[in-house]
């Protein structure tokens, strides 16, 4: 039988941390394509040292619920799950490219597919463009419109700006935006000028990050002008400088982010059936959003 | 048996022959084999050997019907190993042969996990059904109870305790009451558990297996990397103040297994919990952080101005807060050192506009801190 195994960072102090993984986790439980679903977290319980032996599939897979390669992808997990002979040059990744390893879980002693983060995934892209159909209730938007995809920046980790810029220059190819942009919160170009940084009106703004939290309901709402204190809430779109904003908050909590932790299960080899096509019907624009 | 009405389906009698085709059944007391050559099947239970004809099965009496029933549960109906050593735990099965174990099960047989009261009953063909709800509600009714069908919405129950606090620790004995599974499955009952306290099922299990992995607070020290490598610098007394601190029964229901090393006991109490700690969790690993940062302070020597009872209501403060009793005492209560009107008389009286005690500073000029 086939296991699908979420792993997501989690909060002691966030509630809304884990939210977006459990959301996902319920989508696809919901397809049946996975006799089983189960979700582990650093921070949180099962704990990642802990969260196979929760699964009883004998194909095992593991989508690590992260924006971006590094330190957890390629330390902490392996590590805690007891992934024998893990080395990250198995994912041969060029910083965006991770696919998928197959490695002995010692826990359990079972191999698992542990598969590249969701963040770095070309259908990401995808989510990135449904979340501004989701944020402005149109579902032929583009024209006329400026697309910000912002990121923490490369304080921590290079690969985070590598996935920030990856999806980026794909959104820009689509050439449905007037103007497509990476902004980020600790490097420049900065969130703080996004109007300095587009030409057009109507800005879509929306973080690559998995849960919304501090960075994406606090810093950069204010950072951006769309509120002098987050919680006095803001305005979708907010008028910043003659521009009219349409923040969209963490892009992890819009719904068709389930069809990317199953492209990724895909990618390694799951039998995924119709569930893509079945989700896309199921998974409508998420519509509430930060702020609202 | 009374109650019950034991029954054997269809679907039972036919699993019950195939299985005899190909094997012989020793299960849980009920002996059965299919003698081929007088095309008998001989059924034996504690009260009585029975040898019945393909036809005849379905007139074995209620003993019988009971072992039958009760191994077709078991191994047709319930998964895997773990999932069946979980419910025989449930009903006691181990101290009741399987007519007394019936007999409790028709008015239903509780048992404690954590704050989880589970009762699990059986209906008339043998199938097991649960019912979860909090150990704080065992005597309601169920129509008091706010009723979910679903196993995994017992993840947003346990979210927030009864004031809407974030409990990000899952075993911490704040679970609010006022809910109710009613009539789940084996499966279904094993997911809610599961989501309430994740992985203590499994955990237990391999306990009593006698082969659960315990991680020891050196083994946790080891393997920590990035900003949890502080924790290698928690002197071994701060670990024995942290356990004490965090793992006790007030705090987390897991009773705590692991120790400083395997050689190495903490004197701390484990608690008495039905479901195993085998590690230093997150919540611990994340606290042991902070105190390797306050113990690389050395201690000095302060005076302050108290009176003997300015001072016992500080320890008072000190207990009030640990026990987390803060809510419980009452506005009026002036002889209780931690009383909010006490408290902030002590402030008005003994700590400066700086914030200082007694006015006496934390920091002494010489010191680099601001």
């Amino acid at each position: 039988m086939q296991s699908l195994v979420i792993v997501a960072h989690g909060s002691h102090l966030n509630p809304e941390s884990a939210v977006p993984t459990h959301t996902h986790a319920n989508t696809i439980r919901n397809t049946g394509v996975f006799e089983e679903v189960r979700t582990g977290f650093w921070k949180e319980e099962p704990s990642l040292r802990e969260v196979l032996r929760t699964a009883r599939g004998d194909d095992i897979y593991v989508v690590p619920l992260f924006i971006s390669e590094g330190y957890f992808t390629e330390q902490v997990i392996p590590r805690e799950l007891r992934l024998e002979g893990w080395d990250r040059e198995l994912w041969d990744s060029d910083g965006i490219s991770a696919d998928t390893a197959t490695l002995l879980a010692s826990d359990i002693d079972t191999e698992v597919h542990y598969c590249g983060p969701v963040g770095t995934h070309e259908a990401m892209t995808d989510v990135l463009i449904r979340r501004a159909v989701s944020v402005t209730g149109d579902d032929e938007l583009g024209e006329g419109f400026g697309f910000a995809v912002v990121g923490h920046g490369t304080e921590r980790n290079e690969n985070s700006a590598k996935a920030i810029e990856y999806h980026t220059e794909r959104i820009r190819k689509t050439g449905r935006f007037d103007e497509v942009k990476a902004l980020f919160m600790d490097e420049k170009p900065e969130v703080d000028d996004i109007t300095a940084q587009f030409e057009s009106r109507d800005i879509i703004v929306v973080p690559l990050f998995i849960a919304d939290g501090f960075h994406t309901q606090e810093d950069i709402p204010e950072d951006m002008g769309l509120t002098e204190d987050y919680q006095n809430g803001y305005a979708v779109p907010a008028t910043v400088e003659g521009h009219r904003i349409w923040y969209g908050g963490a892009v992890g909590t819009e719904a068709l982010t389930a069809e990317v932790i199953l492209e990724r299960a895909a990618d390694a080899g799951a039998d995924i059936g119709d569930a893509t096509a079945q989700m896309r019907q199921q998974t409508a624009p998420t519509t509430s959003t930060v702020g609202e | 048996m009374p109650g019950i009405g034991l029954s054997l389906s269809e679907t039972q009698l036919a699993a019950f022959k195939q299985t005899l085709t190909e094997e012989q059944i020793d299960h849980d007391g009920l002996v059965a084999e299919y003698d081929a050559d007088d095309q008998r099947y001989h059924v034996s239970t504690p009260a009585q050997q029975t040898r019945l004809a393909a036809d005849e099965l379905d007139t074995v009496d209620d003993e019988q019907a009971a072992y039958i029933t009760n191994w077709y549960f078991y191994t047709q109906q319930v998964e895997t190993d773990l999932k069946r050593a979980f419910c025989r735990w449930l009903e006691q099965a181990a101290e009741r042969p399987v007519p007394d174990r019936y007999a409790a099960l028709a008015s239903g047989i509780k048992r404690e996990w954590g704050q989880l009261s589970i009762t699990t009953t059986v209906s008339t063909d043998g199938t097991r059904r649960y019912e979860v709800r909090h150990t704080e509600d065992r005597d309601l009714e169920a129509a008091q109870l706010t009723t979910y069908t679903d196993p995994f919405a017992a993840r947003e129950i346990g979210t927030l305790d009864a004031a809407g606090r974030y409990r990000p620790l899952r075993t911490a004995p704040s679970l609010k009451s006022g809910w109710i599974f009613s009539d789940l499955s084996a499966d279904e009952m094993y997911d809610t558990l599961e989501t309430f306290y994740p992985a203590t099922v499994v955990n237990w299990y391999r306990e009593q297996r006698g082969d659960l992995d315990i991680d020891h607070w050196r083994d946790e020290q080891d393997r920590q990397s990035g900003i949890y490598n502080l924790i290698t610098v928690l002197p071994d007394e701060a670990v024995e103040w942290a356990a004490a601190a965090c793992c006790e029964d007030s705090q987390c229901l897991k009773r705590r297994e692991w120790q400083l090393s395997e050689d190495e006991p903490l004197a701390a109490e484990g608690g008495d919990g039905v479901f195993p700690c085998r590690g230093p969790c997150s919540m611990v690993v994340a606290a042991g952080r902070e105190w390797a940062k306050l113990e690389r302070e050395t201690t000095r020597t302060y005076e302050f101005e108290l009176t003997p009872s300015e001072k016992q209501q500080l320890e008072a403060i000190i207990d009030a807060v640990a026990d987390g009793e803060l809510e419980t005492i009452r506005e009026a209560d002036l002889d209780n050192g931690a009383n909010r009107y006490r408290v902030r008389y002590l402030r008005e009286k003994r700590v400066d506009n700086h914030g200082n005690l007694s006015g006496t500073p934390t920091h002494l000029p010489e010191d680099d801190h601001n």
